[in-house]
């Protein structure tokens, strides 16, 4: 497979790094490949921008930090503000249209997704709000399955909430078709 | 999916392979980005009736473990560089009595409280010589979280084979990281268990009388002998002694100790040596991006290999000297003004074909900043 980096960024308490952690998790224990996944730490994970890395790959991963994204997902304005310029030529940026107005063209397939409007239609509680968005990326991208995250999920997810996290899932992945066409 | 394939944090490798080898007291003050280390240990050490106890700060952390060692239990306290600055009395005191115990230090940027949330490697010298006085002492670090923790498991191994402390100089980047570690199975790594005494109950037990092999066996505190431990220098006995004879005695044995057996001790990897032209040295998280360049470079058929430290102290100069030799230079890469080149410089034939690939600027050492120096070395410019 292609190296697949990716940079997840957003405001603290949306879940980005969950989601950052559930996909490599994913692709990891659930797929056999190799992932890293690091994170900023200090202040910003209190509000402000936040920033999650994930590399995938079947050959080893060294130098685990990305400095240049295929798939760059901005869930706030701060954080498209700061990270849009680092995306590969040719990459992917998925943005949330409730928080995110794009501002200047990128090198990169631009994917405005209503990820929030949806999760709050469909199912009432933005605390799924990251599930939806990971729906939406592997969708796009498929660099795992979605099986795969479903099995991550039942470990990390109270069970009375696993058919939620499912739903928000199948949501984000529905999105994409959208979008595509 | 295997059972043994864990996606965790460094720091959560290191509190696995320290239960595996037999952990069963810790203690601790909590400080980023070692803080992982407590937290899961408060979880799993009771679980398997061992204690864990927060204490009101480092030096009570070291002390406790000190102590806890004596009577016999397995010990670990983590930190990171404030912390590991007040450990370093009662560091001595291990290292004078001669107590097993394992101390992690998860390095981030310094002095003083620094930046606690970004890495650095500015604590391999105070590792070194943090605490007063002429003394030997180990230090071991890791890359990647599997040897995360093969090499904590080795840590506790070395601290009992030679009574002791040794000190885990692990950085944010490696501690705070998830990544896929395989779980070794019960048994399949061989661990070295505490060296009891056997003298029995009621005959006088000497603490500091070697066997024939010079190895000390240890009696639990607390059990059935009477005996004395000191920071002072002592006697057989371990009561305290002035007399220069025995002094010398054991200043020489407690350096001889490690210093005699460093090849003995040296852990390191080696990457494409065989035929390198320039060689980087490297330890810790560093080791991840000077490979990133290594294979690389391979790829464009540059002659460049790795040579990986693991062991840092006693510092591994022979396995150093003996690789670095005929190559035209020799690439130090590290997040700290040079604290392992000096010791490359001291080991190899020629120092001056030592440089210094570094960033002390709380951002990890990339792929293109060790690129640029190779660069300027071979003349190519920036």
């Amino acid at each position: 497979m292609e190296r697949c980096r990716l940079v997840f960024s957003g405001s603290g308490g949306q879940g980005v790094i969950t989601a950052a952690i559930i996909l490599a998790e994913a692709a990891v224990l659930c797929e056999g490949l190799n992932a890293v996944q690091s994170q900023s730490y200090g202040a910003e994970a209190r509000g402000g921008a936040t920033r999650s890395d994930v590399i995938i790959a079947d050959t080893p991963i060294y130098y685990p930090k990305v400095l240049q994204p295929n798939v760059l997902v901005c869930l706030t304005q701060e954080a498209y503000n700061r990270f849009s310029a680092i995306i590969r030529p040719g990459g992917l940026l998925i943005t949330d249209s409730r928080y995110v107005k794009i501002q200047r063209k990128v090198d990169a397939l631009q994917r405005e997704l209503p990820i929030y409007r949806t999760v709050m239609e469909q199912i009432g509680k933005p605390i799924v709000f990251n599930i939806c968005m990971l729906g939406a990326l592997i969708a796009l991208t498929d660099v795992v399955k979605p099986t795969s995250i479903i099995n991550v999920l039942k470990t990390r997810v109270p069970s009375d909430f696993l058919e939620m996290n499912q739903k928000a899932l199948q949501l984000g992945m529905g999105l994409t078709g959208a979008a595509r066409a | 999916m295997g059972k043994n394939v864990k996606f965790l944090q460094g720091n959560e490798a290191c509190v696995e392979a320290a239960l595996y080898a037999g952990l069963d007291f810790y203690a601790g003050y909590p400080i980023t980005p070692s803080t992982e280390i407590a937290e899961h240990l408060a979880y799993r050490l009771p679980q398997i009736g061992g204690k864990f106890l927060q204490m009101e700060d480092e030096i009570a952390s070291i002390c406790a473990i000190i102590g806890a060692s004596l009577t016999g239990r397995k010990v670990m306290t983590a930190t990171s560089g404030p912390g590991f600055s007040l450990m370093q009395e009662a560091l001595g005191y291990a290292v004078m009595a001669e107590i097993p115990c394992v101390i992690v230090d998860v390095q981030r940027g310094g002095p003083s409280t620094g930046i606690p949330t970004h890495v650095s490697q500015g604590d391999v010298n105070q590792a070194r010589w943090g605490t007063h006085g002429d003394h030997a002492i180990i230090a071991l670090t890791a890359s990647n979280h599997q040897d995360v923790f093969a090499i904590t498991v080795e840590a506790f191994n070395l601290s009992e084979t030679y009574r002791t402390p040794v000190i885990l100089l692990f950085d944010e980047v490696v501690a705070h990281m998830r990544e896929r570690l395989v779980m070794p199975e019960p048994g399949e790594v061989q661990l070295v268990e505490r060296l009891r005494t056997s003298v029995k109950e009621g005959v006088d037990y000497h603490p500091y009388l070697p066997r024939e092999d010079g190895r000390l066996p240890m009696s639990d505190f607390g059990g059935v002998h009477r005996y004395n431990v000191t920071g002072l220098v002592h006697d057989m006995w371990g009561f305290p002694s002035t007399e220069p004879r025995v002094v010398h005695a054991l200043l020489r044995h407690l350096v001889d100790k490690l210093e005699n057996r460093t090849n003995e001790l040296a852990r390191f990897k080696e990457f494409f040596l065989e035929d390198a032209e320039i060689i980087l040295i490297s330890y810790g998280s560093s080791a991840r991006s000077a490979l990133h360049v290594v294979e690389e470079r391979r790829q464009r058929g540059e002659r460049l290999g790795l040579l990986e430290l693991q062991t840092l102290w006693p510092f591994p100069r022979d396995v150093v000297r003996n690789r670095c030799a005929g190559t035209k230079a020799v690439v130090v890469v590290e997040m700290n003004m040079g604290q392992v080149m000096q010791s490359v410089k001291l080991a190899v034939e020629h120092p001056e074909r030592v440089f210094l690939a570094n960033r002390i600027d709380s951002v990890f050492i990339t792929p293109a900043d060790i690129i640029n120096i190779l660069r300027i070395i071979q003349g190519k410019g920036v």
